[in-house]
Order: C-alpha cells, then sequence, then structure tokens
C-alpha cells in the first residue's frame, strides 16, 4: 500500500475544475446572461450591446483563453466527474443526494446544450444580432431546446455555487450550509427568470 | 386475551427474512427466505442465531447456516454493519420489532464479500495508516507531558472519536465505488480529529499531503449520504468541508512557499 504518497495530480485536477466552473466559466455565464437581458428593452438595446463586446480588443484571445479553454476543461472533466461518480437517490432519497445526482444529470444536459448553442450560433456563420436571435427561437423546437438548457446551466451554477462553497471551506457547519442552499436555490429562480424572460423577449418584440 | 394466550400468540409469531447470500468471494449472490420464530426483543443476531440453530428456509429444505459477523453486542465494534431494509446499520441495535417486514438483509458490498453477510473491511483500516490516524507518543527517551487540549475543542473533537469503523459512510457514500479510489468519509473526519489533538497536530503536514494524494478528500461531491447514515451521528460533512478549508489552505501556501 502506498502511504502518503507524493501524487496530488488528481487533487489539483479536481480543485481546478471546481474553481474554474466559477471563475471564469461562472462569470461568463452571468455576463452572458446579462448582455440576453438587454433584449428585454428591444432590439437596438441587444445590438448595441453586442456590439460592445465585439470591440474587445484581442476578442479571439480574450474568447479562447477566458472563455473556451476553461469550458472545455471543465466539461469534459465535468463529464469524467459525472462517470465516475455512483448514482444511488433511488436508495437514499434525501435533498443533499438527489442534488448530487442533479448536478451531475445537469452537467451532461448542458454539455451537450452548449454543443448544440455554439452549432445554431457562434458558428453558424451568421452575423449575431436580435434578428438572427429571433429566427432562431421562434422555431418552437429551438425554443424548447434553448428553455431547457437555460434551466439546466443556471441550475448547476447555482447548485454547484453551493457546492463549491464547501469544496473551499467557506461554509463548513450545517447551518451555514442550510442558509447557502436556500440562498443559492434563490439565485437559480432569479437567474433561471432572467434567461427566460430574455428568451420570451427574443420570440415576441420583433 | 389472556397472558397466557398472548404468549400463545407470540410463540406462533413468525418473521421473515430475505438475505442476500453469497457461497464464497467469487461466486455470484442469491436471496433465500426464511421464517424464523419471533421472541421479544429480538435484533437481527438473534435472529441471525435462530438460523444457525436451524438452518432450514422458508421451503423447509435444510441449508448452510448464514454466516455474519459480530462481537461487541452494542454497537461499539462496528463487525455487524449489515444493509438492512436498504440502509447500513449495525444488526446488533436493529430490533426486529422496529423493522418494516419482510427484513431484507444484506451484505455492505462496497466491500470485498468474503461469505454471506461477511466482508473485507480491511481498506478501512488501509486508509486510517494513510491519513496517520493515530497520535505518536513514543520516543527514545521520556518525552514528558505533551500540551494539553483546550477542553473546548477536546468537547468536539470527541464526537469525532466516537468512530468505530463500522463502514456505513463507506457504503452510502456514491463516490466510494469500482471507479474511484476514495477513502471514505470517515478517514477524512479522523485526520481531523488527530490534527486537532495538541500533540498528533506535530504530523498535520503528513496528513494533509495524504489527504491531497490519491482519492484523497478531493474525491467527496457532497452527496453527504455518509452524516445521515453514520450511526454515531459524527459530523462527517462538517469535519470534511474544515479539512476542505484546512487542506486547501495547506496547498496554496506550500505551493507559494516553493
Ligand atoms: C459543459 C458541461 C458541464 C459539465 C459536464 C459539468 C459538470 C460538472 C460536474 C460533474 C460537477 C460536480 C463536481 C464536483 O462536485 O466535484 C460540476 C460542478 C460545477 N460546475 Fe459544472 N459542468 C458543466 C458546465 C458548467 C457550466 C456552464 C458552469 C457554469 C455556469 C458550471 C459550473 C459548475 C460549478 C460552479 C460547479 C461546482 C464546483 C464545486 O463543486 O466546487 N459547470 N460541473
Ligand atoms: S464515521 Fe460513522 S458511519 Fe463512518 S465508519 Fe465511523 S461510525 Fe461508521
Ligand atoms: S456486534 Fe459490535 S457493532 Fe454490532
Amino acid at each position: 500500500m502506498a502511504i502518503a504518497t507524493a501524487n496530488h495530480r488528481d487533487f489539483l485536477f479536481r480543485r481546478l475544475h471546481t474553481l474554474a466552473g466559477v471563475v471564469p466559466v461562472g462569470l461568463f455565464l452571468l455576463e452572458h446572461f446579462f448582455t440576453n437581458a438587454t433584449a428585454t428593452e428591444g432590439p437596438t438595446a441587444f445590438n448595441n450591446a453586442v456590439n460592445t463586446i465585439q470591440h474587445i480588443p484581442y476578442l479571439h484571445v480574450v474568447e479562447f483563453v477566458f472563455i473556451f479553454l476553461p469550458l472545455i476543461y471543465h466539461g469534459v472533466y465535468g463529464l469524467y466527474v459525472a462517470y465516475t461518480s455512483g448514482y444511488n437517490a433511488q436508495q437514499y432519497t434525501w435533498l443533499r443526494n438527489r442534488m448530487f445526482a442533479l448536478q451531475r444529470i445537469t452537467g451532461v444536459i448542458t454539455f451537450i446544450f452548449i454543443i448544440y448553442h455554439l452549432w445554431t450560433t457562434r458558428f453558424s456563420g451568421q452575423e449575431p444580432n436580435f434578428n438572427f436571435v429571433h429566427n432562431l427561437v421562434s422555431n418552437p423546437i429551438n425554443f424548447w431546446i434553448m428553455l431547457i438548457g437555460v434551466v439546466a446551466a443556471t441550475f448547476h451554477f447555482s447548485n454547484g455555487l453551493w457546492s463549491f462553497m464547501v469544496h473551499w471551506g467557506i461554509t463548513v457547519g450545517p447551518r451555514a450550509q442550510r442558509i447557502s442552499a436556500v440562498v443559492m436555490m434563490v439565485f437559480f429562480v432569479i437567474l433561471a427568470f432572467v434567461g427566460i424572460d430574455a428568451l420570451l423577449a427574443f420570440v415576441h418584440t420583433a | 386475551m389472556s397472558v397466557a394466550e398472548q404468549d400463545m400468540n407470540s410463540k406462533k409469531k413468525v418473521v421473515r427474512l430475505l438475505i442476500e447470500r453469497q457461497d464464497d468471494p467469487n461466486s455470484s449472490p442469491y436471496t433465500e427466505t426464511f421464517d424464523i420464530p419471533w421472541r421479544p426483543g429480538m435484533n437481527i443476531i438473534a435472529a441471525l442465531m435462530e438460523i444457525q440453530r436451524n438452518p432450514v428456509n422458508a421451503s423447509g429444505e435444510k441449508v448452510r447456516p448464514v454466516a455474519w459477523e459480530s462481537n461487541c453486542l452494542e454497537e461499539v465494534c462496528g463487525a455487524c454493519t449489515m444493509v438492512i431494509n436498504g440502509k447500513p446499520r449495525q444488526a446488533c441495535s436493529a430490533l426486529l420489532d422496529q423493522l418494516s417486514q419482510p427484513i431484507t438483509i444484506k451484505p455492505i458490498r462496497t466491500f470485498p464479500v468474503i461469505r454471506d453477510l461477511v466482508v473485507n473491511r480491511s481498506r478501512m483500516f488501509d486508509a486510517l495508516k494513510r491519513v496517520k490516524a493515530w497520535i505518536p507518543i513514543d520516543g527514545t527517551y521520556d518525552l514528558g507531558p505533551g500540551p494539553r487540549m483546550p477542553e473546548a475543542d477536546r468537547q468536539w473533537a470527541y464526537e469525532l472519536a466516537k468512530c468505530f469503523t463500522c463502514g456505513a459512510c463507506v457504503e452510502a457514500c456514491p463516490n466510494v465505488n469500482e471507479k474511484t479510489s476514495f477513502i471514505g468519509p470517515f478517514a477524512i473526519s479522523q485526520a481531523r480529529l488527530f490534527n486537532t489533538h495538541p500533540t498528533g497536530a506535530m504530523h498535520k503536514k503528513d496528513r494533509f499531503e495524504a489527504l491531497m494524494g490519491e482519492g484523497g478528500i478531493h474525491e467527496c461531491g457532497n452527496s453527504q449520504n455518509c452524516v445521515q447514515v453514520c450511526p454515531k451521528g459524527i459530523p462527517l460533512i462538517t469535519s470534511i468541508a474544515a479539512m476542505n478549508r484546512a487542506v486547501d489552505g495547506y496547498a496554496f501556501s506550500s505551493w507559494l512557499g516553493k
């Protein structure tokens, strides 16, 4: 038996994974939702917001280093984590164990969704503007896929923040963890609302 | 009903047990049904002893008696942990009258099964060795008395000291499985216990290093099943979160100090 092996590789990978889920991937999610929410102010507001982003200097580098790389790392390693986890929420039905399973299920849904989402938007070869998104989500199939994606991603992020605070020793005692669970579920509802509201704005105001 | 009549009824009462059995470490498991005569105050061990006395299954066939392990019979040795009605717990403190029937009994399969309900828990003891779950006090000369432990710490640390390596938390944890090498919740809690002791704290870093090693603290995914099943009510998730804080801090400072 190896005693106190100096192999810290898994520890490092795992900690990088939880960190990447919040900084930068989680921060990007917030930014993304904020930009989309400008659609509720009308097409001009959204087009202006998109325009601002497109004038970030070295946009491709920023996008690649701060979004793509961390997202791919968190996503691919997350799939591996989801694969190696056991699932026994049917035998042990208490809340946290169900959330444990849901965290992994929504992670996998989000992974599939992000591929679809990048395919239909970023890499569709079309100009990102209000009309383009309007046409996309006016198709009910796309609309429902987007809705599922929004709910899965916001749940995964909110519940992930709860778990993040345990992994980094921020919420240690049971009371702190209970309170943070409530706060994170409120956060989930608000974030999901913002996402769905933006989605509806793209469908209706044209 | 007279007392005598009541007595007669209780004599006739039988309890049905569905036991998951396995003949040897490599054969496949099968379930066998037993009807055993009820006596007041019976626990699962008493029921298994009944089968040992009269190894006849519910179809009336004579079978090999069911093998199990037990020692203390008072929930302190951990030898008799089984999955009873779907939850890992000690057979010696599981009273038949408090269980819904028929009662299902299975071995704790997170460990290698040796025969029937007997498992090999040595993985747990290896994990304790790995995190140095002891306090080194021996020297080549008299080292004198160690530092005193503050009473406030002693009080909560005592709760952690109640762990009897029963394996219930290891069985319930979804991240202890054939795809991972997770040492299990109890070992992290024990590392915290011995890091809290003023003499044990002299080997703090060894325990942090061990927890950062393969199958260490990072394998915890916060399902929190452990704290729900621990028969001693040990605050395992608090221990894990506290050790997360300590290990993350140690990793950072040792990395920056390099
Ligand atoms: C691309 C697909 C994704 C997959 C497959 C995935 C998978 C996972 C898994 C399995 C966990 C649990 C890790 C653990 O408890 O140790 C997790 C945690 C987390 N994920 Fe994701 N994820 C994905 C995308 C995202 C996205 C888009 C975000 C941000 C909005 C995110 C944020 C988080 C956070 C904050 C955690 C908590 C980290 C922790 O427990 O400390 N994930 N993810
Ligand atoms: S922590 Fe509790 S459940 Fe786990 S081995 Fe110790 S006593 Fe058993
Ligand atoms: S026989 Fe010791 S715990 Fe049950």
